[in-house]
């Protein structure tokens, strides 16, 4: 394979955002006929890195080589252009369409200036022989299942004179026999020539279906290897990296595996059975005062539902969430704030912040929400209390007027912090609070998180990064298929012991 | 946040400005206020009296725009409030009488706080899109209007009823004082209180507003019963200043107007932050239009047509596409999120 001159190209890719440098210094290269798979946790690049490579972010630096010329893409027409598609993991497909329509959307074979409709089944049903897909293309798209609507999806980019495939989670929303059968066409589109650039959070697949792969970690390459060559213990490693420095600055304060400064007999928080259809399953849980629970568990493991059913952010089918010390139960968002509970989304961007509103209003939200529109905080209180999370949150800029979709997204969730903490909450539920912000930030908070709960508040944390859960939790719970499959205490547990429970979905 | 508004307020302040002066060069004497009777008369009042029915609908359709909704409504509410005020008075003994006549308005107001509550609930408890919600009152309200009327123009001659469109007070229309008056309650309301900040939030991320414990069901509910009931005192300011109820006419088309001078203001159709003052001027300068097509001249049968071409004039100016078309900044924001192929 490497005999052949390399497809695609790219070499110290540079992109920096206002507060992050998303990519720095990165270098990858596609081969013709290969599955070639990138790595790398939540905020790595992995994103940023394909939205160079399909033209919709510009570089700052660095060079993109397409069949040996160098080229400048200056948007995703570009891209296309040039023969590079992109399949991203939801489906961008117009449902009540036909599967011939979807296929060919925007270039109808036509005759006389009407879409030539016998030409167009042909053609579609053309398509989907290549791909071995045995389905109507008079059908309608919405009446298959995701993953047949996947491999259209696959099919009309296959159709635009693909050379290179982009696959970004494509297998997110797939049960196994469809995974099964995505592969199958993957496979068939490389014996034809095509490099597919493959991402997917599952080892397993990576492993079963790609040729070679590429690591990168906080913006930067790891390394490209064969997967032949490489066990994956040794890429989770490459992946999860040991961030030395900067986590010295966490010094003792955050030794995890002691055990919480006073634990009361009652927990704060009894979680009993609770539960959503096609969600979770039932499920108990206790947390105890000045104790921080991780949440460990792969992407869709049901780490953030548990979190979001706690809350009442959605209504539970089964179970019950009681506050010990108020002895009421929790359903709704506005009675988990009463009780003293608060939630950070992991979707910082959708649930988190009100983008036009500026900083001060951003941190004083869930405080006026709780007194009601009738008595605003003074405005010299509310001042005082931006000017005080600002200061000790390290909020930069820190500036109250400034709108928060210009901050970076560390500091936005900061503010989104600040938030939480101005409702002197004591039960703090943190998803991927530390998410593609950059490594100070995140120090930051976790530092944070560990000071909070020595002053005797109780936080669940969620991260996908479990280096970081295993940093800063006295106890793991660890998730599977939507369900809680371990609960230990962090007494040195290690990466490989949660992965070790989570491959053998318990404790043996 | 000063810079914002600044910016936000610069095209409808420079549009009104050069109606202004339009009308000045059209007519040297537009400008001219003069004292009579202890009144004030001139253009500028006769713009600022005629202008204060869609300023009114234009503030509560602030309010409902702000919350990612819209009220349709607005107009036959109009005109249900001026047939129910007419109405009672018109069938009362005594038409003259002040009793009879806060009777009348007490009641047009009431029934509006329960038509702003059913427009209200069907958008905030029931989930009804609000543009649907609102259409149903807006096709159903006139109806009401004419069983109210029994399909009459009810004319009425109660001197103390004409005061609210026709009377004057302190030098000033009545109409233009209650306006001011409304005016300035709403802004103290939403900018002293938290309800501007609460709406505003709601209106750019509810579901962000829901996990933070806004009670957004109550802000939608309060948004809908306030712009009805400012349509409600619109219909009254009509019906009286033309002294009789048209279930057909009254507030006809008055929804386009405050939705237009809402636009015109700077307030996004897509709900968030919204600025009073602005639909203040934009009110103005819905009304200036009509001023000035017949000061200049046009002929009636084009005025919508002018109005219209000034109306994209002002949107295609604030239009951030438009701005990021002609500043073409290189990322942060993508043209397009998505690529299927």
């Amino acid at each position: 394979m490497t005999t052949t001159s390399p497809l695609v190209e790219m070499r110290d890719i540079e992109i920096g955002f206002p507060g992050v440098k998303a990519l720095d210094g990165v270098s990858f290269r596609l081969f013709p006929g290969e599955i070639h798979s990138l790595m790398g946790e939540n905020g790595a690049g992995k994103s940023t890195l394909i939205k160079a490579l399909t033209g919709v972010y510009g570089i700052d630096a660095g060079t993109i080589t397409v069949l040996g010329e160098q080229t400048t893409f200056t948007g995703p027409a570009d891209s296309q252009a040039a023969g590079i598609s992109t399949v991203y993991q939801e489906v961008n497909l117009v449902t009540n369409l036909s599967v011939a329509e979807n296929l060919l959307l925007g270039h109808e074979p036509r005759s006389g200036g009407r879409i030539d409709w016998s030409a167009m089944s042909s053609k579609a049903r053309a398509i989907l022989q290549g791909l071995n897909l045995d389905i109507d293309p008079r059908s309608t798209l919405g009446t298959h299942s995701i993953a047949v609507q996947q491999l259209v999806a696959i099919g009309r980019a296959v159709d635009l004179d693909c050379r290179v495939l982009v696959l970004d989670e494509p297998t997110s929303s797939l049960d196994a026999d469809e995974v099964e059968e995505l592969f199958r066409v993957m496979r068939d589109l490389r014996a034809q020539g095509v490099a597919i650039l493959f991402v997917s959070h599952f080892l397993d697949q990576v492993y079963e279906v790609s040729d070679r792969l590429t690591v990168l970690r906080n913006g930067a390459l790891v390394g490209e290897h064969l997967v032949s060559d490489l066990p994956k213990g040794d890429l989770i490693r490459l992946m999860i990296g040991r961030e030395l420095d900067t986590l010295d600055a966490l010094d003792d304060a955050v030794d995890a595996s002691a055990p919480p400064r006073s634990t009361t007999a009652q927990p704060v928080l009894t979680v009993v059975g609770v539960g959503r259809r096609n969600t979770l399953e039932e499920t108990d849980l206790e947390l105890f005062e000045g104790e921080v629970v991780g949440l460990a568990g792969l992407l869709g493991s049901g780490r953030t539902e548990l979190a979001r059913l706690i809350y009442g952010a959605d209504r539970s089918d089964t179970g019950d969430v009681r506050v010990s010390r108020q002895d009421r139960s929790v359903s709704h968002p506005r009675g988990a704030l009463t009780s003293k509970i608060a939630f950070s989304s992991e979707d910082r961007k959708h649930e988190g912040i009100i983008d036009d509103l500026s900083v001060r209003d951003n941190i004083a939200l869930a405080v006026q929400a709780g007194r009601g529109w009738m008595r605003p905080i003074p405005r010299a209180e509310l001042d005082a209390l931006a000017a005080d999370y600002i200061e000790r949150l390290n909020i930069r800029p820190p500036d109250p007027d400034a709108l928060i979709r210009n901050l970076s997204g560390g500091n936005q969730q900061k503010v989104l912090l600040a938030r939480w903490l101005a409702t002197s909450p004591e039960i703090l539920i943190l998803d991927e609070p530390t998410r593609g912000i950059d490594i100070g930030a995140k120090t930051e908070i976790q530092k944070l998180v560990t000071t909070l709960a020595n002053d005797g508040m109780s936080v669940v944390f969620i991260s996908a990064e479990l280096e970081e859960v295993l940093r800063i939790s006295h106890r793991v719970v660890v998730m599977k298929d939507r369900r809680k499959i371990a609960e230990m205490p962090n007494r040195d547990l290690t990466v490989d012991d949660v992965l070790d429970v989570i491959a053998a979905g318990g404790v043996s | 946040m000063t810079g914002l508004v600044h910016r936000r307020l610069f095209w409808p302040t420079a549009l009104l400005v050069a109606l202004l002066a339009l009308n000045i060069i059209a007519e040297p004497g537009f400008a001219s206020v003069r004292l009579q009777d202890g009144h004030l008369f001139g253009s500028i009042i006769d713009v600022l009296r005629n202008g204060s029915p869609t300023l009114l609908v234009a503030l509560g359709m602030t309010l409902v725009i702000a919350t990612r909704g819209i009220d349709l409504s607005v107009g036959a509410v109009v005109a249900i409030s001026g047939s129910i005020a007419c109405t009672i008075i018109a069938g009362s003994p005594d038409p003259g009488s002040i009793g009879v006549v806060a009777v009348a308005i007490l009641t047009a107001v009431a029934v509006a706080l329960v038509l702003g509550g059913v427009n209200g609930t069907l958008v905030s408890i029931v989930g009804v899109q609000p543009i649907v919600a609102t259409l149903i009152l807006m096709t159903a309200g006139r109806g009401i209007a004419m069983l109210i009327t029994e399909g009459q123009i009810i004319s009425v001659s109660s001197p103390a009823y004409q005061v609210i469109g026709g009377g004057f007070f302190l030098l000033l229309p009545v109409s233009v004082l209650i306006a001011a008056v409304i005016f300035a309650g709403t802004a103290l309301l939403t900018r002293k209180t938290a309800l501007g900040m609460l709406i505003e939030s709601v209106g750019i991320n509810p579901e962000a507003s829901r996990l933070a414990g806004v009670r957004s069901r109550s802000i939608m509910m309060t948004v809908y019963v306030f712009s009805a009931v400012c349509a409600a005192v619109a219909g009254l300011m009509i019906s009286s200043n033309v002294t009789a109820a048209d279930a057909n006419n009254a507030g006809l088309f008055i929804e386009l107007d405050a939705i237009l001078a809402v636009v015109i203001g700077g307030t996004s159709l897509a709900g968030g932050r919204f600025s009073l003052i602005g639909t203040l001027l934009g009110a103005l300068v819905i009304q200036m239009l009509t001023t000035t097509v017949y000061s200049v001249g046009i002929a009636p049968e084009l005025t919508l047509i002018f109005k219209a071409l000034v109306v994209v004039a002002v949107c295609l100016l604030q239009s951030p596409a438009l701005s990021r078309r002609l500043a073409r900044p290189r990322r942060l924001t993508p043209l397009t999120k998505e690529v299927v192929s």
